[in-house]
């Protein structure tokens, strides 16, 4: 073999193992998560250049509507606190919008239903891959944004939530998500208290969740408690935006 | 060493050839990122399929009717997998629905031989899934633009009449692995331009508009692609059936690599020279 043969025979052979060895390896590296992860910012900017900030997900007919909508994530938040509220029919549940707002609000579910509503029937897909067809009702976000008038600094939407995610003897991690303004406002994006017809269950996030038609499940906070205009959330539990994001999922979740 | 190992090695023939430049750099170079792609994109698909291993035809998830899933169930003494494909149902224990991880019985789609990260871990395989769909695709827009540029398509490419005149014993001669070694190698026959053109035009675009029909806010910049496949979960299920065609055509492609000589087909698709046995030696 001459000279170069061998270098590429050898050249070959050492690819091969790199990739069969090095992948899952590589996987690990922190490097290779925020290199790859990079390309977020790339698919975002893409998609947005298509749909822009009106471009609505589609809606579908009464007939698509899934028999039994499958919950996922938390089913039921099961604090003291949380109970009571279920217990009360949640008369008593608040939903506080501060932050970098020109007038806090606390709004009660009442409130809530007294302001304008869209209703509409959606596909939900869930980040592991299942979608399911169901209609929501709810106020626009936007409405009760307007209404709370954002300081001209303020980026990001922040939901806290009442479900604790952290396991018994962990410290408290409530679950949390943010959008920015653009999505925020979006037509379509509601604080949802209805799913076909009937009061939110409490799997799917009694009394209020958010719907944000245009990203993945995981986006789409239930059992809101506080709604936080800021101006960026790296200072926000893992700092990346979510509870979800924390562990490493991406915070732009158009695909 | 007999003609037919030198042949099947694709070593330099005994008698006198002559190294003609066979691909051009970009298509060596495009070739082999495409490689990289589909391999990571094949792993990392099927990581992020494992995150829900079942699959559907329509607009959502008909959760009791799946046209295929991979689940695992608790026989007597050891978790079992079960794989099922309309009503049909198959033990598939150590393959699919349940395989070992570092030794351990789990739960899973597909083995962790066969994904990417090997481990349970959907985040991750996003990320590297997502990342490579964008080389992939970059690299194939690349290719066409230089290919449709350079006449590439049309001078090698589109089978001419003769070349589909001859179809049927092109196909005779692959069956029975006969492979053409002298000037007639200077060219892709009949059957290569129709499979490459099959994958150029047709697998590979499909697989892109399948992936981009899975994303919510893509279905929200174009609705008609809901409308071309059906739905989302059609779209999910013929994406994996794409992911398999080129996993089959990639078989195919190693078989007739290995058996119409390995090293001058490597060769030629690194250096670019092609080795052409000369009229008259067989």
């Amino acid at each position: 073999m001459t000279d170069r043969r061998r270098f590429l025979a050898r050249a070959g052979a050492g690819a091969a193992a790199l990739l069969l060895s090095g992948c899952s390896g590589l996987s690990e590296k922190p490097w290779v998560a925020h290199l790859l992860g990079e390309v977020e910012k790339l698919t975002q900017w893409a998609q947005r250049l298509f749909a822009g900030s009106h471009a609505l997900a589609p809606e579908f007919s009464k007939q698509d509507i899934a028999p039994v909508f499958r919950a996922n994530g938390t089913l039921d938040p099961d604090t003291a606190d949380y109970n009571t509220q279920a217990a009360e029919g949640f008369r008593n549940w608040r939903i506080e919008v501060g932050g970098l707002v020109e007038n806090t609000l606390s709004l009660s579910l009442s409130a809530l239903r007294a302001m304008p509503s869209r209703t509409q029937i959606t596909r939900h897909d869930c980040v592991e891959g299942w979608s399911c067809i169901g209609e929501w009702k709810g106020t626009p976000l936007a409405l009760v944004l307007a209404a709370a008038k954002p300081r001209k600094e303020a980026r990001y939407v922040v939901f806290r939530c009442a479900d604790n995610m952290a396991e018994a003897d962990a410290p408290e991690a409530y679950y949390y998500e943010s959008l920015d303004l653009l999505e925020a406002t979006h037509p379509q994006t509601l604080l949802a208290y209805e799913l076909n017809g009937e009061a939110l269950p409490i799997q799917h996030g009694a009394p209020v969740r958010l719907r944000a038609e245009r990203q993945l499940g995981y986006k789409m906070a239930k059992y809101i408690k506080r709604i936080e205009l800021v101006a960026d959330f790296s200072q926000i539990a893992g700092g990346r935006g979510g509870y979800w994001e924390d562990q490493g999922y991406t915070w732009y979740a158009g695909i | 060493m007999g003609p037919f190992w030198r042949r099947a090695l694709g070593l330099v023939p005994a008698g006198p050839f002559t190294l003609v430049k066979r691909h051009a750099v970009v298509v060596r170079l495009s070739h082999w990122i495409n490689a990289l792609c589909l391999l990571v994109l094949l792993m990392s698909g099927l990581q992020i399929f494992n995150a829900h291993p079942a699959l559907y035809w329509g607009k959502s998830s008909d959760f009791d009717h799946p046209i295929l899933s991979m689940t695992a169930a608790y026989g007597d003494t050891e978790l079992k997998g079960v794989t099922q494909i309309g009503a049909h149902r198959f033990d598939t224990t150590g393959l699919f629905g349940a395989s070992d991880v570092e030794g351990v019985r789990t739960a899973r789609g597909f083995p962790a031989w066969a994904t990417l990260p090997g481990p349970q871990w959907l985040a991750m395989g996003r990320l590297w899934h997502f990342a490579f769909a964008w080389l992939f695709v970059i690299n194939g827009v690349l290719f066409a633009v230089w290919a449709f540029s350079r006449g590439h398509f049309k001078r090698d490419l589109l089978p001419s009449r003769a070349d589909l005149q001859h179809l049927p014993r092109v196909i005779r001669d692959h069956v029975k692995l006969k492979f053409p070694r002298g000037p007639e190698a200077r060219h892709y026959n009949a059957l290569q331009k129709l499979a490459y053109l099959a994958v150029i035009f047709g697998l590979g675009p499909l697989i892109v508009l399948t992936g981009l029909t899975m994303s919510p806010t893509m279905d929200a910049a174009f609705p008609g692609l809901l409308w071309l496949f059906g739905g989302r979960q059609t779209a999910r299920t013929i994406h994996f059936l794409c992911a398999f065609s080129f996993l089959g055509f990639f078989i195919v492609h190693l078989v007739m690599v290995v058996l119409s000589g390995s090293w001058n087909n490597l060769r030629s698709m690194i250096t670019g020279r092609y080795a052409i046995e000369e009229e008259g030696h067989d």
